[in-house]
C-alpha cells in the first residue's frame, strides 16, 4: 500500500555475493554459537604463549596433583600444568589440521581439475589412483612412514594431507564435467580464452562454495586422525603437547578412574572443536546454495 | 542478393560428417555410431545470412559448434577465408579465432554466475588487446549501446537480469572481439515471444551496421526466415533442400519442408488445424538412418526408388523455381511442374 514499506526489506539485488552468504550464515543459530566458540579456542591457542600460567614443559607443580586455584586444571603425572598444555595442545592439533586440510584440498583440486576438464586417460589414470588412496589403510601408511622418517609434527601433516584428498578429487571433478559443458565455458573457448583462465578464472571460482564446506569436513577428520594417531603415540611426540598425545597419559584404569583433570579437558576439547568445525560447515552449505534461500 | 558481385564464400562447409561413437558392450567397445552430421555442404558469403532450420536433433547445432571450434568434424572440411580450419595449426587457428563466435541458445547458461558484466565483457578484450585499460570504459559502453543497455549493467550479476537482457549480453560479448563471423545457435528459442522478436531485431539491425556473416540455427521457420537471406532445410544430418528464403518458403519443392512449412500454425481460427495433413511417423534413427532417401518412411510420394537410391542435392529447374534452388529429391522437377509440391 505504502511505499515505505517497501524500503525495510532487504534490497537482494545490491547486496554482494558474500553479503548474501553471511545473512543466509547468520540464520543458523547453533552455527553462528559455534563459530564463536571456535573463534575463542582458536583465539586461545593463538595466543598461548601470552596467557598460558605455566611453561607447558616445565615441571612445574606436584605430580599429578588435582586442581586448584594455583594449577586450574590439575598437573599431570610428572607435574606439568594441565591447562598450559590443553593451550599448547590445541595450537598444535588446530595447525595439524588446517596444514593438512589446506595440503589435501591444494592436491585434490589440482587433480580434480585435471581429471574433470581433460579426461581421457588422465581422468583414468587419477581416478584409479584416488581409488587406490582411498582404500589403502592410512593407519598402515604412517606406521610405514613413522619407521622410515621420524614422527612429528611436520611428517603428521604430510602424512594426512596426503591421505586426505581423495574426496575432494572426486568433488571437483564431478563438478568440472557439468561446468565444462556449460554455455559461459564453451563460450570463452571459442573467445579464444587460454587455459589457465578457463580452469582458473571460470571453472574454479563455481566449485569454491562445495570445496569450502567439504573442507569443513576434512578438518574435523584430520584432526580427529591426528588424536588418534597422537594416542597411539605415532603423532606428535613428547615433550610436545597436542590433544591426542595428552589422552595417551589416560591409559591406565587409575588414571580414567581417579585422574580425570588429565583425559576430560582434552577429550572435551577436541569433541568440542570437531562438533562445532562440523556446524559451521553444515550453516555453510546452506548458505552457499542459492536454492536454498527460502528455507526458515 | 548479390548476383552482380563476384560471388566470394567467407565461409565453405565441404562433406562434413560428424558421427559420435557409441560405447557398449563388456569391454566397452564402439558399437555404432550416432551420424549427427552426414555429408553437409555450403557456402555462406560475405555479408550473408544462411539460415538453418530442421527438427530438434537433426545435426543442426552440430555443425554451428563445429564451425567455431568446439568441435572437430570426423570429416570434411570447413574453409573460412580459404583457410581450411580443420587443418590449421595452434598459432594460427588463435590469430583468427576470434573471428568466428557463437550466440548460445540458452542465455542462462551463457553468463558465469560469479562474475560482474564488467568482468564478463572485459577480460576477453584486454586479453585479445582490443581495449587497454585506458579505453575499456569507453569500448564497453559503445558495447553496451549497441545492443541496447545501459552502462549500469556493468556491476551486476547475471542473475539479476531477464532472459532478453542476458541473450542481449551474450550478444554484446560476441560482438565484443570484431567478428566477421557469428553462428546463432537458436538464439531466440529459449525466449518469451515478445522478447524474441526484440532479439531478432537487435540481430537483423546488427548484421546490417557491422555486416556481419551468419549462420543462424532454428526450429522457428518464422524467426530464421526474419533475419536470413538463404535457408537451409535438414533432415537426419543432411541438407534436403537449400534456396533464397522467399524461394523456399512460398515455393518449396521438398515435402519434407513443405510439411515444415504446414507444421506452423496458422493464426487464424477459420483454417482448421490439419488441413493440410500433418506429417506422420517419427524422425527416423540418427545410428540406422533408412536406406535410401532419408526421408522416404514418412514421404506421402514415396516409391521404390526412394527406398534403395539416395537423391544428391542438385539445383532444380523449372518454371518458377529461382535458379539456385538446390533440392535432394527424385521427384522435384515432378513435383514443380505439377504444382503439387504445395500440397502434402
Amino acid at each position: 500500500m505504502n511505499k515505505s514499506r517497501n524500503k525495510n526489506t532487504i534490497d537482494i539485488t545490491n547486496e554482494s555475493y558474500l553479503q548474501t552468504v553471511f545473512r543466509r550464515f547468520r540464520r543458523h543459530r547453533l552455527a553462528m554459537f559455534s563459530l564463536v566458540v571456535l573463534l575463542v579456542l582458536g583465539g586461545a591457542a593463538l595466543l598461548a604463549p601470552i596467557i598460558a600460567p605455566y611453561d607447558p614443559e616445565a615441571l612445574a607443580g606436584p605430580f599429578a596433583a588435582p586442581p586448584s586455584a594455583e594449577f586450574l586444571l590439575g598437573t599431570d603425572q610428572i607435574g606439568r600444568d594441565v591447562l598450559s598444555r590443553l593451550l599448547y595442545g590445541m595450537r598444535i592439533s588446530l595447525l595439524v589440521g588446517i596444514m593438512a586440510t589446506l595440503i589435501s584440498t591444494v592436491i585434490g583440486v589440482v587433480l580434480g581439475l585435471i581429471a574433470g576438464y581433460f579426461g581421457g586417460i588422465a581422468d583414468m589414470l587419477i581416478m584409479r589412483f584416488t581409488d587406490m588412496v582411498m582404500s589403502f589403510p592410512y593407519i598402515l601408511l604412517v606406521l610405514v612412514a613413522a619407521s622410515i622418517f621420524e614422527p612429528g609434527l611436520w611428517s603428521i601433516i604430510l602424512i594426512l594431507g596426503f591421505v586426505d584428498w581423495p574426496g575432494i578429487a572426486r568433488l571437483v571433478r564431478g563438478n568440472v564435467l557439468t561446468l565444462r559443458e556449460t554455455n559461459f565455458v564453451k563460450g570463452n573457448i571459442v573467445a579464444g580464452m587460454p587455459l589457465r583462465h578457463i580452469l582458473f578464472s571460470e571453472i574454479l571460482p563455481n566449485t569454491t562454495a562445495p570445496i569450502l564446506v567439504y573442507a569443513t569436513s576434512v578438518l574435523a577428520l584430520s584432526m580427529l586422525d591426528e588424536a588418534a594417531l597422537s594416542f597411539l603415540g605415532l603423532g606428535i611426540q613428547p615433550p610436545d603437547a597436542s590433544l591426542g598425545n595428552m589422552l595417551n597419559g589416560a591409559q591406565s584404569l587409575t588414571v580414567l578412574t581417579k585422574q580425570p583433570w588429565l583425559w576430560v579437558p582434552p577429550g572435551l576439547m577436541i569433541v568440542v572443536l570437531v562438533i562445532a568445525i562440523n556446524f559451521v560447515g553444515d550453516a555453510l552449505r546452506d548458505a552457499l546454495d542459492p536454492n536454498s534461500s527460502h528455507r526458515r | 542478393m548479390t548476383q552482380e558481385k563476384e560471388y566470394v564464400p567467407l565461409l565453405k562447409v565441404e562433406n562434413m560428417k560428424k558421427y559420435y561413437p557409441i560405447k557398449g558392450g563388456i569391454i566397452n567397445h564402439t558399437i555404432g555410431h550416432v551420424k549427427a552430421v552426414d555429408g553437409v555442404s555450403f557456402e555462406i558469403a560475405e555479408g550473408e545470412t544462411l539460415g538453418l532450420v530442421g527438427e530438434s536433433g537433426c545435426g543442426k547445432s552440430t555443425i554451428g559448434r563445429q564451425i567455431v571450434g568446439l568441435e572437430k568434424p570426423t570429416e570434411g572440411k570447413i574453409y573460412y577465408d580459404g583457410k581450411d580450419l580443420t587443418a590449421l595449426g595452434k598459432a594460427e587457428m588463435n590469430q583468427i579465432r576470434t573471428d568466428i563466435q557463437i550466440v548460445f541458445q540458452d542465455p542462462y547458461s551463457s553468463l558465469n554466475p560469479r562474475k560482474h558484466i564488467y568482468e564478463i565483457l572485459a577480460q576477453p578484450m584486454l586479453y585479445h588487446k582490443i581495449s587497454d585499460k585506458s579505453t575499456i570504459d569507453k569500448d564497453l559502453e559503445r558495447l553496451l549501446d549497441m545492443v541496447g543497455l545501459s552502462r549500469n549493467v556493468l556491476g551486476r550479476y547475471p542473475h539479476e537480469f531477464s532472459g532478453g537482457q542476458r541473450q542481449r549480453i551474450v550478444i554484446a560479448k560476441a560482438l565484443s572481439l570484431n567478428p566477421k563471423f557469428l553462428v546463432c545457435d537458436e538464439p531466440v528459442s529459449a525466449l518469451d515471444v515478445s522478447i524474441q522478436a526484440q532479439i531478432l531485431n537487435l540481430l537483423k539491425s546488427l548484421q546490417k551496421e557491422l555486416n556481419l556473416t551468419c549462420l543462424f540455427v532454428g526450429h522457428g521457420l518464422g524467426a530464421v526466415n526474419y533475419v536470413s537471406d538463404r535457408i537451409a532445410v535438414m533432415y537426419l544430418g543432411k541438407i534436403v533442400e537449400l534456396g533464397e528464403s522467399k524461394d523456399v518458403l512460398l515455393n518449396p519443392v521438398h515435402p519434407y519442408t513443405k510439411a515444415l512449412i504446414d507444421a506452423a500454425p496458422v493464426p487464424d481460427p477459420e483454417i482448421e488445424a490439419g488441413e493440410h495433413g500433418i506429417l506422420q511417423g517419427e524422425i527416423g534413427s540418427s545410428t540406422n538412418p533408412p536406406a535410401g532417401c532419408r526421408f522416404h518412411p514418412r514421404c506421402p510420394f514415396a516409391t521404390e526408388k526412394c527406398k534403395t537410391t539416395e537423391p544428391m542435392l542438385a539445383v532444380c529447374n523449372g518454371v518458377g523455381v529461382t535458379p539456385g534452388h538446390m533440392v535432394a529429391c527424385h521427384y522435384a522437377d515432378r513435383f514443380i511442374s505439377e504444382g503439387k509440391a504445395g500440397k502434402v
